[in-house]
Parts: structure tokens; C-alpha cells; sequence
């Protein structure tokens, strides 16, 4: 399915330094086998003249995470610290005779290894910002919703070519430039709908999320009003309601205290509809948000 | 000698040796287009209505009107999805599981966008659903239930006549993807609550690009693909006749062969699993193995990866698949794994070995001999194993 290069099958099937130095004075670990590849480096520096006597890899992971360790060690072996610290992800693809562009990260988790035993050998902890926010949107460069949707907020970013440029998302096997223009929609909603002056009046009740709809929709007023008025009945029941986001289609309202539970949610959320559609004069679906919602795939 | 083992027959399978030998007039002389009035067209719409007979007996459908050619059972599923949400209008819920095929969750997933309310059942760690849990979902809201027969990661079998029965009693309209059952184990459509069954001939020895569903009569329905009167008029579109010939021969040659499929192919894959498992630590069967169709094993190896384990495996000459992030060019392994809850220290190493009639017992023998290596020196260059055992690799891992 890959087309691997007979480099990478090479270096694959017969790795070079497949090992963990004992002597080692820097060692680099990133990844984790939850997240599927894990390496760990392990050098042997001349503390005399910086230069990079031994390197040994155990690696974790899919076929091209292995031969990308390998290749890191045959690179590495024979620089000083200054030179290897030049390397980067590239070296390595290029060396290879190549990687797939689902690939790509691969290369990046050897170059990210290398800087860590670098830092490691130089007594420097680095601070470990591999933190996930939100689904995976490139699984090329294994970039997180989270950080496109940042880049795509701060910058003004517009186009697919503009977050390419910004973050490297999408800039290799491209399957997911639906996903990042559904993130530049978000964003342009947004920035919309914060945009409009007119907030809507019923502070108390007002939505987590508003994506679906401006504030100045009518529909969303008329919403957050019929909750504001349904309120106080399911209060003196010990219970309570927010709104998370109402679209033409769907209301989504979070359900608390004694609204919950098995038996209670439906007919509370039954209630809700019924006076939802009485108000509106048009059925809209209620669902009640899950506690929690499970990490999709 | 290189060795040529084929055990990935879920993700598509050899052709029959007759459905390709029937199929190539098609290619020839009888080049016609079935809805010609000439006789051209009479020669190959009688093949047709003989393929569509054959099928229809494979699956248990009463009228071979109940079967729609279609491309493939992606295309089968789309079309039974939006057709029930245009004969129910009013109703804006779909029920489903978390561990269908993509043709499933990917559709409800952009259905959920459009504002409808996807209901998922969850699965338990054998792969199983709580069936009180789907009864209590349906609701006269719900305008369809679409939920597989077979999982084609682990084989595991949901209980789709209790679940069409239960649907039926609600008045809810029933679709299930059967890809990974039909050909493998007998099928009574007729006599069950199913409406609509999607399935796939690439799947059961047909050639690829062609596939099935199944409609029952006198269910309400809208065709995906308008445009013409093929398909009686339920999907549009020049009949894909050559394929549609070689379907039904091997739709055919696979009800022949379904006792070969629960007796010699379960004992192939039961030889299979337990060679491996006695001799390779850290491994274990996932899904429901009391409870699975007969050609489908899936190992998990903890503490390795499975694309490695399949670039191994296919220098040895044996096809395999994953369900291993690595393999799909995703980082997160496979939404069945991660929904039955595998441990993290396995949900990357999960081999699937699917057999299929033309398994032989010393390519098993094979297969058997070579595992336990490749497993033993691909933990030998990982950081998390040592000196034959694993490692604390909660040590390794963040907080969670």
C-alpha cells in the first residue's frame, strides 16, 4: 500500500543500531504506545570534542518509524552536537529515498528524538507541548484540531494554502482539506457571529456554543427565551437546564440535577419539545448533550 | 519458493475461477445493453435475471425483485440511509453502532451535521451491544436503525433478527450491513424483520465493483440514483452486466460451499489462533469468540505494531491487514478496536487473519511457524521490552 523505497525496506528489515547504549551520556524518548510509536535515542557523545561517537534506537512502531530511527543513527553518528542539532526531518525522508506523505511524521518524531538527547547531553528538561486538543485533523503531520484551529483564529487564515503555509496541516497527502475548510468555516462563523453587535438579552440561559446559529437569529432568541420562561418548573423540581446550541434542526440543551438520570432525561426532554414546538410552531428535535462525549475515531 | 498466503480475504477475496470464466462473453460477444429491444440486449438481460436469481437464493430474499445492482456495498448502504430518511421525513433519528464500516459512520457522521441525531451503541469489550440499551432508543423519531451483521475487523456477530424483530415492533425501518456475512453463513432474509441488507460481491469471489441490496417488498423507497429505468427504476445507471454475471455464479459456487465455511474453514481458523496464542505472551483474540463467522481471526500483540508485523509477515509471503493506525495512514488505531476498550499497550498490534475456502491447512502450518518470530524481534527493538518481557509501560505513559 505504501510503496516503501528499498531504502526504507532496507533499513526496515535490517536496521543499523538497533540498540540500547549502555555507556550512553544523552537520551532522547518521544512518543508513547498509546499513540502508536515511541522511540528512544540513545547517545554516545565525546564530552571532549561534542562529537557523536554511538547512536542506538529501540523504536516501537510501524515500519517506516523504524527505518526513520535507523536512518537517525547512521546520520548522527561521527557529527559534533552542533552539527546534528542542524538535522532535520528532510535529512532523514532524503536519505530514505523518500517516505509516503501519510508518512511524514515518522521523520519528525526522529528529528523531535534527537532534539530531546540533545537537550538531554546539554542538562537542558525540555517542556513537552505534545498535548492533543480535539480530533486529529493531518495524520500526515499528525496535527490536532486544536492547534489549526488556532492558527486559523489568530492569523485570519482563509484558504487551505494559508494553513498549509501556517502549520503544515494538509500539506502532504491532502484527504483532509474537507476537514480544514469545515475548521475555517468555524472559525469565519464565529468571528461573525461575535462580530454582531446585538447580544442576545436572556443572559442567564445563555448558549456554551453558537455555532449553528448567529446570536441575532430569531429563532435562537425565541429558544433561549422559552428555556429562560421553562426554567423555573424544572428548578422547583431540583433540577435545571442550559442550552448548548439550537440549529433549525436540532436543539441541544445540557439537562442537570434531577433531570437526569435514565427515566428522567426522556421525559424531561419530551417536556421540553413539546413546549418547544408549541412556542415555535414547528417541531425541532431536543436532545439532552451526553455527559460525556467518548473520543471518536 | 516464495510463498503466496492469502489471508485478508475481508478485505476482498481471489475470483472464482467460473464467476470469470462466465463473465468474459460479456466482455466479447455479448457486448449488449440489456435494455435494448434487439436481441443484443434480450442475451444479456436473461443473464442478468439469472444472476439476480442466484443472489437472491444466497440471501434468502423471496422475489429477485428484492435485489438492486449496485456498484458495491458502499453504495448500497448510502442509498438504503437516504432512502429511509426520505420515506420518513418527520423522523430526524438514525440508530447505529460505533463499530460499523465507514460507509456506515462516515454517512451519519455528515448526517449529524445536517442537523439529524445519530444515535451509536457502544460495545462491550468482547464487541458485544446491550440490546435493552437499543430499546431504548427506538423511538417514533427514529427513521432507521443501521447496524451490521458481521464487524469486519473481528467477525463478531450482532444478533440482527432479535434486533430487526425489535425494531419491527416499534414500527422502525431496518437496514443492516451484511457485507461480512453473506457467503459465509446461511441467510433467511425472507423470514426475518430485516428491510434493507447491503452487501458486496468483491467479498464472496465476485469481482470487485460490483454489489447488492436487498429491498424487501413493499418497503418504502427512494433511489440515490435517478435517470433511468435499470433496476426497475431503483437505481439508475447501464447495468454493470459483465459483473453482475460473475456475482451470481459466485453467489452461487458460495452457497455450495457454506458448509465448508463452519466446519473445515472454523477448523483452519481455530488451528490458527491457537498455534499462535500458545506460543506467542502477550497475545490474545479479540471480539466475540464464541460468537464470530468462521474466517476471521483478530490477534492482539501487545507491545508491537502492526504494520510492522505485516511488512514481516508479507516477506514471508502472507497477506494479512490491521487494524493498526499505521495501516490506515491514521495515528489512532481502528474505532472497532478503541471501542471494545482494547488495552493501549495491544490497540496498535491487532492482525486480522480472514480465510476463505481456498485456505489451505499447511499455509495455516505456515503462518503458525512464523508468527512467534517476527512478533520476538520486533519486541527485541522496542523500548518497551526487555530480556523477553515487557516493561512497566505505565512508567512510559503521560497521565492521563
Amino acid at each position: 500500500m505504501w510503496n516503501y523505497s528499498e531504502t526504507v525496506k532496507d533499513h526496515f528489515f535490517n536496521p543499523r543500531n538497533a540498540k540500547a547504549l549502555e555507556d550512553a551520556n544523552a537520551v532522547g524518548d518521544v512518543g508513547s504506545i498509546s499513540c502508536g510509536d515511541a522511540l528512544r535515542l540513545t547517545l554516545k557523545v565525546n564530552e571532549e570534542t561534542d562529537v557523536i561517537e554511538d547512536a542506538g534506537f529501540q523504536t516501537f512502531g510501524c515500519g517506516s518509524a523504524i527505518a526513520s530511527s535507523s536512518a537517525l543513527t547512521e546520520l548522527v553518528i561521527g557529527k559534533t552536537i552542533a552539527e546534528a542539532a542542524l538535522l532535520t526531518n528532510q535529512e532523514i525522508v532524503d536519505y530514505l529515498g523518500g517516505l509516503p506523505a501519510e508518512k511524514m511524521h515518522c521523520s519528525v518524531m526522529g528529528q523531535e528524538a534527537l532534539e530531546a538527547a540533545i537537550a538531554n547531553y546539554r542538562g537542558i528538561e525540555l517542556v513537552d507541548d505534545d498535548h492533543e486538543e480535539g480530533k486529529l485533523i493531518c495524520r500526515c503531520f499528525a496535527i490536532d484540531e486544536g492547534k489549526i484551529f488556532r492558527a486559523v483564529e489568530q492569523h485570519d487564515l482563509t484558504t487551505i494554502e494559508h494553513v498549509i503555509n501556517y502549520t503544515k496541516a494538509g500539506g502532504a497527502c491532502t484527504s483532509c482539506h474537507e476537514k480544514i475548510e469545515r475548521v475555517i468555516d468555524e472559525v469565519m462563523a464565529n468571528k461573525k457571529a461575535t462580530s454582531s453587535t446585538t447580544e442576545p438579552s436572556a443572559e442567564k440561559i445563555k448558549p456554551q456554543s453558537v455555532s449553528s446559529l448567529p446570536p441575532s437569529s430569531k429563532l435562537l432568541q425565541k429558544v433561549i427565551e422559552v428555556l429562560a420562561n421553562l426554567r423555573p418548573y424544572l428548578q422547583a423540581d431540583g433540577g435545571d437546564v442550559s442550552l448548548v446550541k439550537a440549529s433549525e434542526h436540532l436543539i441541544v440543551v445540557k439537562l442537570s440535577g434531577a433531570c437526569t438520570g435514565c427515566m428522567m432525561t426522556d421525559m424531561t426532554l419530551g417536556w421540553l419539545q413539546e413546549q418547544f414546538s408549541e412556542a415555535l410552531g414547528k417541531t425541532i428535535p431536543v436532545v439532552n448533550q451526553a455527559p460525556e462525549t467518548p473520543a471518536e475515531s | 519458493m516464495k510463498r503466496n498466503i492469502y489471508l485478508d480475504n475481508n478485505a476482498t477475496t481471489k475470483v472464482d475461477s467460473m464467476a470469470v470464466e462466465a463473465m468474459m462473453p460479456l466482455f466479447t460477444k455479448q457486448f449488449g445493453n440489456p435494455s435494448s429491444i434487439h436481441s443484443f440486449g434480450d442475451q444479456v438481460g436473461g443473464k442478468i435475471k439469472v444472476a439476480r436469481r442466484q443472489v437472491a437464493d444466497l440471501i434468502g430474499a423471496l422475489h429477485e425483485s428484492e435485489v438492486i445492482f449496485t456498484s458495491c456495498a458502499t453504495e448500497s448502504t448510502t442509498t438504503a440511509i437516504y432512502s429511509a430518511l426520505k420515506v420518513n421525513p418527520d423522523k430526524k433519528e438514525i440508530i447505529t453502532s460505533t463499530v460499523e464500516h465507514p460507509a456506515t459512520l462516515d454517512v451519519c457522521e455528515q448526517l449529524e451535521r445536517e442537523g439529524y441525531i445519530i444515535h451509536r451503541l457502544a460495545v462491550n469489550k468482547k464487541g458485544q451491544l446491550d440490546i435493552e440499551e437499543y430499546r431504548g432508543l427506538l423511538s417514533d423519531n427514529t427513521a432507521l436503525v443501521t447496524v451490521m451483521w458481521a464487524n469486519n475487523e473481528t467477525g463478531t456477530l450482532f444478533p440482527i433478527i432479535e434486533m430487526s424483530a425489535i425494531a419491527h415492533e416499534k414500527g422502525v425501518l431496518f437496514h443492516t450491513d451484511a457485507v461480512q456475512v453473506v457467503g459465509k453463513i446461511p441467510l433467511d432474509i425472507e423470514d426475518s424483520d430485516i428491510d434493507m441488507a447491503s452487501f458486496s460481491g468483491h467479498k464472496l469471489h465476485a469481482p470487485k465493483g460490483i454489489g447488492g441490496l436487498y429491498v424487501r417488498r413493499g418497503v418504502r423507497y427512494r433511489p440515490l440514483l435517478r435517470g433511468g429505468h435499470q433496476e426497475r427504476g431503483r437505481r439508475a445507471g447501464t447495468e454493470n452486466s459483465a459483473s453482475i454475471v460473475a456475482f451470481g455464479v459466485a453467489a452461487e459456487q458460495a452457497e455450495l460451499h457454506l458448509e465448508t465455511m463452519s466446519s473445515k474453514i472454523a477448523a483452519l481458523r481455530d488451528k490458527l489462533e491457537k498455534g499462535i496464542l500458545e506460543q506467542v505472551p502477550y497475545s490474545f483474540v479479540t471480539g466475540d469468540a464464541d460468537n464470530r463467522v468462521a474466517n476471521t481471526s483478530n490477534i492482539a500483540f501487545e507491545f508491537v505494531e502492526g504494520e510492522a508485523i505485516l511488512m514481516f509477515l508479507n516477506q514471508y509471503g502472507i497477506a494479512a491487514s490491521s487494524g493498526s493506525a499505521c495501516t490506515s495512514g491514521s495515528l489512532e488505531p481502528s474505532h472497532v478496536m478503541q471501542a471494545m476498550q482494547i488495552p493501549f499497550t495491544a490497540a496498535h498490534g491487532t492482525i486480522r487473519f480472514s480465510l476463505s475456502r481456498y485456505t489451505k491447512e499447511k499455509e495455516i502450518d505456515y503462518v503458525i511457524s512464523v508468527v512467534p518470530q517476527i512478533i520476538e524481534k520486533l519486541r527485541g527493538f522496542s523500548p518497551y521490552w526487555k530480556d523477553g518481557k515487557p516493561l512497566d509501560v505505565k512508567a512510559f505513559e503521560p497521565a492521563a
